[in-house]
Order: C-alpha cells, then structure tokens, then sequence
C-alpha cells in the first residue's frame, strides 16, 4: 500500500535516543496505516499542491492555494480551512511544514496540521504565521461554506446553515438554489429556504425582497431577527419597511411565547426534581407523622448508588441507571427500615425528639459517607441515550434528561399512588395511619406496615437519588440540599394528601424559575422561601388540608 | 434579696452561678496574677474560649426558655443568635475606620472592594455603641416579634412550626451569602481591631470580654428564671402541656408565646453581640441550620426544662466539640450524631434529670400531704414557695411516679 | 365569614368600618331572661353536616342536660360556643349583646363562659394548687400575669375550691398522677375558680365510681341558680338524676326538649336513642 505521505515518516527534526526513537517510530508507523485507509479516497495532487503554496508569502498565491485545497475533496481540507480562517495555522520556516502550535514551556510544541504528528517544541522565532487578508477570508468563508453544504451528514449541513445565516448575501444564491434543487433531507430544505429568503433580503429588486420577508415572517433564527432589524431601518422602500415590521411583530411574539415556554419547561423541570425529593417525605411525614431529617440523606445514598453500580459496571454505563433504580430503592428502604426499627419506633407520638433523632442519624450518615467515599464531589455519567436536546426550533429546545425527569417523575407518582390506593399494603398504611389501635385490633400487624411504610417513603427518596445523579454532583451534601425544599412542598401541599405535594411541588419550581430572570436564582428561592412561611401563617394545614374531627387532634 | 427569692427554690441554679463567679473569679485571677510558666497559668486563648463556651451557655438558656417552658422548639435560634452577632460586627466594622486594607475612613473594606460608593442606610449609626448595643436586642427581637405574631396567631404549632423557623435561619443565610445584601457576603464580617476604644487583640480586653460574657449569662440566667418562676412562667408550662386548655380558661395564648418567645430571641442576640468579639468574625456560615439544631441538642443533653441544666448541655457539648474536632476530626460528626440520637432515646430528661431523681431521692423531709403554707400576713409573695419542685413532692408510696417526667413521655403514654 | 352576600360588607352603604362600631358590650345583659342565644346554626366538615339550623335557649341559672347519641353534635355544639370551631351560619350570643361568633377562646373565657372536656385536661406537670391558681378569674395581660402574687383572700378561695373538690389534701401532687375521677374533680375546680355564668360540662362522671358521681351531682346542682350549668352526658341514670329540663339532639339539630319523662316517652326519640 504505496502512501503519497511516506515521506513523513522520517522526520529530521525527531533528535531521540534510539531506542524510544524505534517506539516512536512504530507508534508512527500504526497511525499511518490507520490514517491511511482515511486517505486513500484522498484525490490527491491538489491537497498536495495547495498545502505547499500556503507557506507562499504571496496572497495570490495562498487564494490558488485555498482553491486547491477547497476542490481537493480531501478529508482534512475542511478542518484546515477552518483552522486557517480562524488565524491558527503556521508553518515551520526550516521545512514549509504546515502545523498548528501550542504554547509550552520554551516556545512552542507544534504538531502536524495533517497527521496530527507531534513535532517536536520550537522556537518562537521557528515557526511563521499563515496570515490571511480580507479578500482571503471572505473566499475561505465561501470555501467553507461550499463543503459544509457538501458534507454528507445532513445535521453538519443544517449546523452549517445556521452559521451561515447572518453572513448570506446574493452573491450566496447561485450556491444555495443548487443545493436547494439537490437537497433530500427535509430539515436542511426548511433551512435552506430561509437561508436563500435571507440572502433574498439583499436583492435591489423590490418584489424579491417583500417575497423573502413574506417568508421570514416568524422565522426564530437570532440572525433573521438582525437582519430584519437592518431592513427595518434602512431599507428605502416603505412597503418593504412595514413588511418587515410586520415580520419582527410575529417573530416577537412567537418569540416571547417560546421564552415562555422555556421557563416552563424549567420550571416544571424543577418541580418534578422538587416532588420526587418530597414525595418519600409525603408518605414518612404526611401518612406516618414522622419527621425524618435524614431523608436528605436517603436521597444521597441513592445517588451514591448509582454512582457505584456505575463503578461496578463501566462497560454497560447505558444499561446502569435502570439497574440503579431497584437498586437505589432497595439500599434506601433498607436503610430506612433500619432507621424506623433502630430509633423511630421508640419516639413514635413524640415528633419533636423524632426530628432530633434523625436530624442526628444524618449527620452520622453524611460522615459515613465523607469517610467511604471522601468528602469530594463524584460525577455519575449520563448514559447517551438520555443526553442530547430536542430541539423544537431554533431558539426553543428541550434538554433530554429533564423531559426523561418529568416523565419519571410522573410516573413514580402515579405508581405510589396506586400502591397506596389499590393494594392490600396501600390500605393497611391508611388504616394505621388513622386509627393505629383499631387497625391492630382488626387484625392488622401495625409494626410491620411501619417499618413497611418507613422503608417505602425511604426507597423512593433513593430512586429521586438516582434522578438527581443526572442534574447534579454526587457529594456527601447532596440530601441537605433539598431537605429544607421538601419539607416545604410538603407542608405548602397539605399534609397526607399526595395531590397537594404534585401540585405544590409544581407550583414553587415554576414560582422559581419564573421569578428568576428578574429577581437571580438565589433571591427567587429567598422569596419563594418567604412566600411558604407566611402562606404556612395563613393557611397552617397547606393548599389541600384536611378537614373534620380527624384533623383537629 | 431579689436572688434570694429567685433562688429559693432553684438548687441546681444556686451551684451553677456560685460555679461560675468562682470559675471566672479563679481564671481571670490566674490568667493575670500567675506567671506564664506556673502550670496553673490559664493562658489568654483558654480565656476566650472559655468566653465563647459562655456565649453558647446563653444560647442554650435562650433556646430552653422557648422549648423547655414554652413548648417552642425552635430550629432558628441561631438566626436571632448571628442576628445580634451582626449587629455587633457592623459596629466593630465601623471601628476599624481608615485602618482597613483601602484605608477608607467611611466605607468597610469589602464595600471598597464591591466599588460600593456610599454606606448603605442600614448602616448609619453603627459608628455608636450604644446604636449598635440598642440594634443587637431590637434587631433579633423584632424578627421574632414579626415571626411570632404571625405564627402564633394562626397557631402553627408542633413541628410544622419548627419547620418555618428553619426555613426562616435558612432563607437568612441564602440572604446573607448575597453581596448585594451590604453585609459582606460570603466573608462576613472581620478584621476587627478595636472596642469602646480597646484593642481587641490586648489581653486585657478579652478577659473584660470574658467577665462580660459570665455577667450577661449570669443575668440572663436569673432573667429567664425570674419568668419560669412567675406565674407567666407556669402558664407558659401550660401551655407547653395543653395550649387549648389554657385559651379556654382566659389566657391570651399567643400573647404570652410571643413576649416569651420575644425576650428568649433577645437574650440569644444579646449571646450572638458578645461572641463575636471574642471570635473575631462573623459569617452567613452562623446562620447554618445545623447551628440552631447543635444548639437545642445542648438543652436536649443538659435537661430542657432546667435552665441549669441548659447551661450544662451547652458547655460539655462544646468542650467535647472542642477536644473531638482537635483529637480526631473525622469523628466529631459521628459523636455529635450519636448524641442526638442517644439522648432523645434514652436521656429524655437530660444530665439534670438524672441529678433532680438522685436529689429527689436523697431529700425526703417534706411530705406531700404536709399542710400548705398559709398566706403570711405581709403578703409575702407565694408563687415561689409553691412551686411543685421534686424536693416537695417525696415520701410518698408513689415516689418514683411523682418524679416529674418528660412531658412527652406522657404524651407516648396517653 | 360573610355569609349574607357575596359584596364585601365595606360596599354596603348601611356599614361603617368594624373600627368605627362601638364595642361590644361585655357586660352580661340577660333581659330576656335567656343567657343562651343559639339560633339555625349549620356547620359542617367536608360534607357531612354535624349541626344543621340548631336552635337553643339556655335561661339563666338553669340546670340543662343534652343527651344524643354518638355523632348527634353535641361536642361540636361546645365547640362553638367556646369558639374552637366556626360555624358556617347561624348566631350564638351570650345574654342580648355577646356576638360569641366575634370572639376568640380566650375572650369568650374572660365573658363568663367556662368549659370542662371531654377527655379531662389539666396541666399535668402542675400541682393541683397551681392549676387552680392559674384558672383563678382576673387580669390574664402577659405582665400582670409576670407580676402576679397571691393575695390572702386569693389563697382562701383556692382553699374553698379545694375543699369543694376533695382535693385539699393532694394540693401539691403534680395533677398528672391525680386518678381519672380526681382529674375530672380538678377540671371542675378549675372552672369554678374561673367564676363563669355558665358552664359547660362534657361528660363530668365519665370513670367516675357512684359515690363520686352523687357527689357531682350534687355540686352541678349546687352550682345551678346562681350560674347556668350545660351538662352533656351519656350516663342515663345520672342525667335523671339532675336533670330538670333535657335536650335531645339528634344529626346535628333538636330533637326533643322538656322534662325527663316528657322526653323519655317522646316516641321519635325512643326510636333514635332510647329504644334501641
């Protein structure tokens, strides 16, 4: 397999003892036979000649250059060209060798610009800069722009669309009608017509320009919006101008009602994360009338979990989170039975000492955690399949893992709620819950549905753990981040009553999100702090209490 | 003749103001009479921190009055504490003058710093002691004025009202971390130099600071006892018992919650205003609900409902806090978690409940059908003769039974 | 709260601001020879109607029993009057001019009406003395209460209740390890020292042996002339034994009023109660 770069494999310039030399070499050697079978498509003759005219000092000289590479069909042509507009190419004086640079100790490590081969640290003075002029940019961009809306992944056609917008002229329409007329992909085509509208907005004709902005109308492009501003304001023609003005209203709306709809979504985002962390709460505190300050704590340990069953499997890092869920559920409800038959059980009827009790035993649980794990923050890796963004049009998109959250997070409601509405377990809890002496003497074992009941509100913190791996660090104050919220989602919900904690959980994280873009993050949760302590004033029993004789004891 | 009466009754008071005046006696004396070298020489820092253990002691009282008595368990006491603690740094602040890193005779350093170009307005008039002094009560006590009223009138109670009282300290600290507020954000207050003219950094003011602090808690203790041992005092317990009983026999319930509750956030003010001296520095980090909790667990471990036992709680948790976190870091969390759990498992009555048993068994001289005290002809206040003390109520067959018992512990029982 | 119309009462042109209305009177004005006023009044919890259009007259010193079985309303009724629960209609006054819908528990306390519960309640970690001496009727303001000292004349009263209630000797026993019947003797103590018009008893013999059930009767009819007794109480034998005119209270309104044998003969009442 004859290689036209096979004189890059000896390099004057590698002064190496010779036996890491021959390591070097063989490490060289297998790059080569990989980057070959890249190469061999290379149409060769151009790309070579083009790189060698670019240490030229003449422009004319670099414009033939970029030509030569621009029509070399050559995998890395793109890459250059870019790397060149953007000023970051040198060549090495002693051997008109293309590089990019680095800065390193003394001077600079340089490495190839083609292979991607290590040469070696020069000095300043060793190297010289591809200077680039004004005429030359404008025909790299062009360049660019002609491979990118070649390339064959129609997501680098559409990326580079969207670049391109706020740079198209009508010197650009001969290129996108061409591409418009051979263009398969239905995103890109929705793309390239507002590329070519945009571009259309330059023409001296008057008729083209009010077809253009007929079809920008609404338009979410940033770039669109810039542009129509520019008619707006210059354009000599006032129907054009109106057009125009018309166009921007609808953007400004759709606009508006998108960034509407962002914070939303964020805010129903938050929510979620709110009631999965509350919702454990809803069941210890709200149907047992436990004050468990360690519940924080739980939720932690189940994002420990994850991050170790993560630990315990890396070649399956997709599969790992629907492993952690049981898992997390299981280690929490387990530590929560714990809890509930070690200490919780000898205060029941004394709420106060309750809440002392576990407010120590998550301490002791945080420490245990700061000596396992140390007291640093651990990353739990996001599986692809939940990382990514929908995007819903150019300035409205949807972050996977929170739409993955908000479905989660409905769906372990609705699962607890059925637990406790539908089955044997869900109605003995409710007995206890109201009348502790007459569900014994039905027959009911009460110790067991506690602990039971314990270990089921502990298990789903742990599963809101494994949610909260996916948002946040993993770190030893993981719980009391969100103990204090929960309470409040709790208590703003209506005790015993899960409606209340869906509704209110919802309610305070979009209250945040909404309030701050003009209030900052950290005021909004002051304020929304606030708001719960007096809300708690007015109405001491929540949004959905409940009523009659049961409620007043 | 006003202590007298106050301590009648109150045995575990008369041995812990008697210990303190001797103990501060005693380590001031050694601290300036001794030479350095005299193993009995208590030195300057053991002083302060003998200070800073007093600051908590009052604390503790505070947090008692409101739980023991009240029934208020309050998890944002250390708000009122670091509230007062503030109020004190801002003066200090303003003491340092043109001796800040920016040398700017009229705005502190991290205003300088922030390119802040006037003192904020909640800032003028902490120049003055007796300003500030003034701001370190009112301060604390108008937050909890402002809370209590609102709580108390709509009656939230139980844990749902130690709850908001730790939302309260919580949305505090977020505040505080916050430049914008003008208190120096994440920093806090520090580099403090001098007070009331003295250099904080001599020795002499810091053993003044010290005897300040034994004076405040000492009057602070016979304060809180002045109420426990009124008949407010035993409405209080009432209402601790049974809140509804009380409205029902004509007591403006929340009324009487919210002056107690009122002097107790006063006295932890007053505990914060004389900590911070001694400390050299004051931070959003005091607001930490952590503080508040460490602060009732003191009481839980001295005994609520005993102020004595209040202050003893609080000065063995801290010296433990103290030896653990220089010994063995690590552990401190692991011990001061055991205790929480320990103690409400099986120290519902804490250190002084095990001490008035003891002493309930060792006193056997009144009987409990002895015939009451008659009224004496000068009007001699009865109040404090009457109360039901553990020493009044012995020699019965049911002894061990009329040994009061936790509250709650009855409550498990009904 | 504003049960009549659906306009703030502020838009009415024949209301002034609450601010601007005389006080209420406090004084008991009992010219129509009636103490308590209750007429249609409807509350209920999530549906389920505990009192619907109550009517009831209490005149003053009288001596009245209501009777009803479980769920009849008649711990709600208390709850009313006493201000614990709000009703959602209705009027409730003490004497003419005691709207006792206006005021709190602890007004209505301070006007002359006193409770004893169901379930006793007296401050346990008190001594019997100092559960008298904080029912004791006068100024209850936070700094006389911080202030207050007992006076002779105080301490002679407290002596009396004692008495009356076979207590002088336990005076200094914490009240929580009083037995059930001394606790209900305390709570009926603690009433007295308030010095009500009229008091209302929950079940007073509730685990009470015959002995000190006479001897309650006795004290409740004692009682009765110079104040109004309410007496709610299950015990058949007992309420014959005081009672001169009874309530019958079935769902949550009256069913039967007059004597004990007028009552016992009435046949809707024997269905509902007495006839099972």
């Amino acid at each position: 397999m004859a290689s036209p770069h096979a004189h890059y494999r000896t390099n004057p310039g590698c002064r190496l003892p010779t036996g890491l030399a021959k390591a070097v070499q063989a490490l060289v050697l297998l790059a080569l036979v990989l980057l070959n079978a890249n190469l061999a498509r290379a149409a060769g003759g151009d790309f070579e000649a083009g790189l060698a005219l670019l240490s030229e000092k003449s422009f004319d000289k670099k414009a033939l250059a970029i030509e030569h590479l621009a029509e070399s069909g050559h995998d890395q042509a793109l890459t250059l060209l870019q790397t060149m507009s953007a000023g970051d190419l040198y060549y090495r004086k002693s051997d008109k060798r293309i590089v990019i640079r680095q800065d390193a100790d003394k001077g600079y490590a340089i490495t190839d610009v083609v292979t991607g081969q290590a040469l070696g640290t020069v000095d300043r003075r060793d190297i010289k800069k591809v200077s680039i002029n004004n005429q030359l940019r404008a025909q790299l961009t062009q360049a660019i722009a002609e491979l990118q809306l070649g390339a064959g992944d129609p997501d680098i056609r559409k990326t580079a669309l969207e670049a391109m917008l706020s740079e198209l002229d009508t010197d650009s329409l001969p290129l996108l009608e061409k591409r418009r007329g051979i263009e398969q992909d239905a995103e890109v085509s929705a793309v390239l017509d507002v590329a070519i509208a945009v571009a259309q907005l330059e023409s001296g004709e008057r008729t083209d320009r009010l077809q253009a902005l007929k079809a920008l109308d609404g338009s979410l492009y940033p770039p669109v919006r810039n542009r129509l501003v520019a008619v707006l304001e210059s354009d000599p023609d006032a129907g054009v101008r109106k057009a125009a003005a018309k166009a921007l209203a609808t953007i400004e709306s759709r606009a508006k009602l998108f960034g509407n709809l962002e914070t939303l979504f964020f805010g129903i985002s938050l929510g979620s994360v709110l009631i999965l962390a509350a919702i454990g709460l809803a069941i210890t505190f709200g149907v047992m009338g436990v004050i468990n300050m360690a519940h924080g704590e739980l939720i932690m340990i189940g994002a420990y979990t994850t991050y170790v069953i993560q630990l315990l499997m890396p070649n399956a890092i997709e599969y790992s989170l629907l492993v952690a869920i049981p898992a997390a559920f299981v280690v929490s409800g387990l530590v929560g039975i714990a809890i509930e038959r070690g200490v919780i059980r000898f205060l029941y009827g004394r709420p106060l000492e309750t809440l002392l009790a576990t407010f120590g035993l998550s301490l002791i649980l945080q420490q245990a955690v700061r000596s396992i794990f140390s007291p640093l923050n651990r990353s739990v890796e996001t599986p692809a399949w939940m990382s990514g963004t929908w995007e819903v049009n150019a300035i409205f998109s949807l972050t996977l893992n929170r739409l993955y959250i908000i479905g989660f997070c409905l769906i372990v409601f609705f699962l607890l709620h059925l637990i406790l509405k539908r089955t044997r377990l869900g109605l003995e809890v409710r007995a206890v819950s109201q009348n502790r002496q007459m569900a014994r003497a039905m027959g009911v074992r009460t110790q067991w549905v506690d602990a039971l009941t314990f270990g089921l509100g502990s298990g789903i913190a742990g599963v809101a753990g494994v949610a909260l791996s996916q948002l946040t660090n993993v770190g030893p104050n993981l719980g009391q981040a969100y103990i204090i919220d929960s309470f409040m989602v709790v208590v703003f919900g209506g005790v015993g009553n899960l409606w209340g904690t869906l509704v209110a959980g919802l309610s305070l994280g979009v209250a945040n999100k909404v309030m701050e873009p003009w209030a900052g993050a950290v005021l909004a949760k002051i304020l929304v702090l606030v708001f719960i302590i007096l809300f708690i004033q007015k109405r001491p029993r929540g949004l959905f209490p409940q009523k009659g004789r049961a409620a007043e004891g | 003749m006003f202590m007298k009466r106050l301590l009648a009754n109150d045995r575990g008071g008369r041995i812990l103001l008697s210990a303190l005046l001797l103990i501060s006696v005693a380590v001031v004396a050694s601290n300036r009479l001794l030479p350095e070298a005299s193993w009995l020489h208590v030195p300057t820092y053991t002083v302060t921190l003998l200070g800073k253990y007093l600051c908590y002691a009052l604390l503790a009282v505070s947090v008692d009055l409101a739980w023991g008595y009240l029934g208020i368990l309050s998890l944002g006491h250390g708000a009122f504490f670091a509230l007062g603690g503030y109020a004190m740094g801002m003066y200090l602040m303003r003491q340092i003058g043109d001796r800040g890193v920016y040398g700017n005779s009229e705005l502190p350093d991290f205003m300088v710093f922030l390119n802040w170009q006037e003192l904020p307005w909640f800032w003028h008039g902490f120049d003055q002691f007796w300003f500030a002094a003034l701001m370190v009560l009112l301060v604390p006590g108008v937050l909890a004025f402002a809370f209590g009223w609102l709580a108390f009138r709509s009656r939230v109670t139980g844990v749902y009202l130690s709850i908001i009282t730790q939302a309260l300290t919580y949305a505090l600290m977020l505040a505080f971390f916050r430049n914008e507020m003008g208190f120096g954000g994440n920093n806090g207050l520090t580099d403090f130099k001098d007070m009331l003219g003295f250099s904080l950094q001599a020795d002499s003011t810091r053993i003044g600071l010290f005897i300040a602090s034994a004076v405040a808690l000492a009057a602070g203790y016979l304060l809180c006892r002045s109420v426990t041992n009124s008949r407010l005092g035993r409405v209080s317990v009432a209402i601790r018992d049974s809140e509804d009983r009380v409205r029902f026999i004509g007591y403006r319930v929340e009324k009487i919650k919210l002056a107690v509750f009122t002097l107790s956030a006063v006295l932890a003010g007053l505990a914060g205003a004389l900590y911070v001296p001694q400390v050299g520095i004051i931070n959003p980090n005091e607001f930490a609900p952590l503080n508040s909790i460490e602060a009732v667990v003191w009481v839980a471990i001295g005994g609520r409902g005993t102020l004595f036992g209040a202050v003893v709680g609080a000065l063995l948790v801290n010296y433990g806090k103290s030896y653990f976190t220089a010994a063995m870091p690590e552990a401190w969390l692991f011990a001061l978690g055991a205790i929480f759990v320990l103690a409400t498992l099986f120290l519902p009555r804490g250190i002084a409940g095990l001490f008035s048993r003891r002493q309930a068994g060792d006193e056997s001289g009144s009987s409990a059908l002895s015939p009451p005290p008659a009224p004496s002809s000068d009007g001699d206040p009865q109040g404090a003769k009457h109360r039901s003390s553990p020493d009044s109520v012995t020699d019965s067959p049911a002894n061990t039974a009329t040994a009061p018992m936790s509250p709650l512990a009855q409550e498990a029982r009904s | 709260m504003n049960a009549q119309g659906y306009a703030p009462s502020w838009l009415n042109r024949d209301e002034v601001f609450e601010f601007l209305k005389p006080a209420a009177s406090t004084r008991l004005d009992l010219r129509h020879n009636c103490i308590l006023y209750i007429e249609d009044l409807n509350v209920s919890f999530d549906g389920f109607k505990a009192i619907s259009n109550l009517n009831l007259y209490i005149e003053p010193g009288e001596l009245r029993c209501i009777i009803g079985p479980n769920g009849a309303g008649k711990t709600t009724m208390m709850d009313i009057i006493t201000g614990k629960t709000r009703p959602d209609s209705g009027k409730a006054f003490f004497g003419q001019r005691i709207d006792l819908l206006k005021m709190n528990e602890a007004q209505i306390a301070e006007a002359g009406i006193g409770r004893k519960f169901q379930k006793p309640t007296v401050f346990e970690e008190l001594s019997v003395f100092e559960n008298l001496e904080l029912a004791m009727a006068g100024d209850k303001a936070v700094w006389s209460t911080y202030r207050a000292r007992l006076s002779g004349e105080q301490m002679d009263r407290i002596d009396e209740t004692l008495a009356l209630i076979g207590l002088e000797n336990d005076r200094w026993l914490r009240a929580g390890i009083l037995s059930h019947g001394q606790k209900q003797w305390l709570e009926i103590g603690m009433l007295l020292m308030q010095n009500p018009k009229l008091l209302l008893v929950d079940e007073p013999v509730a685990g009470m042996t015959h002995q000190e059930m006479d001897r309650t009767g006795e004290l409740l009819t004692s009682l009765a002339g110079e104040r109004s007794v309410v007496v709610v109480e299950h015990d058949m034998d007992f309420v014959r034994s005081i009672a001169r005119t009874v309530t019958v209270l079935h769902q949550g309104s009256v069913l039967a009023e007059g004597s004990m044998d007028q009552v016992q003969s009435d046949p809707r009442v024997i269905e509902v109660y007495l006839g099972e």
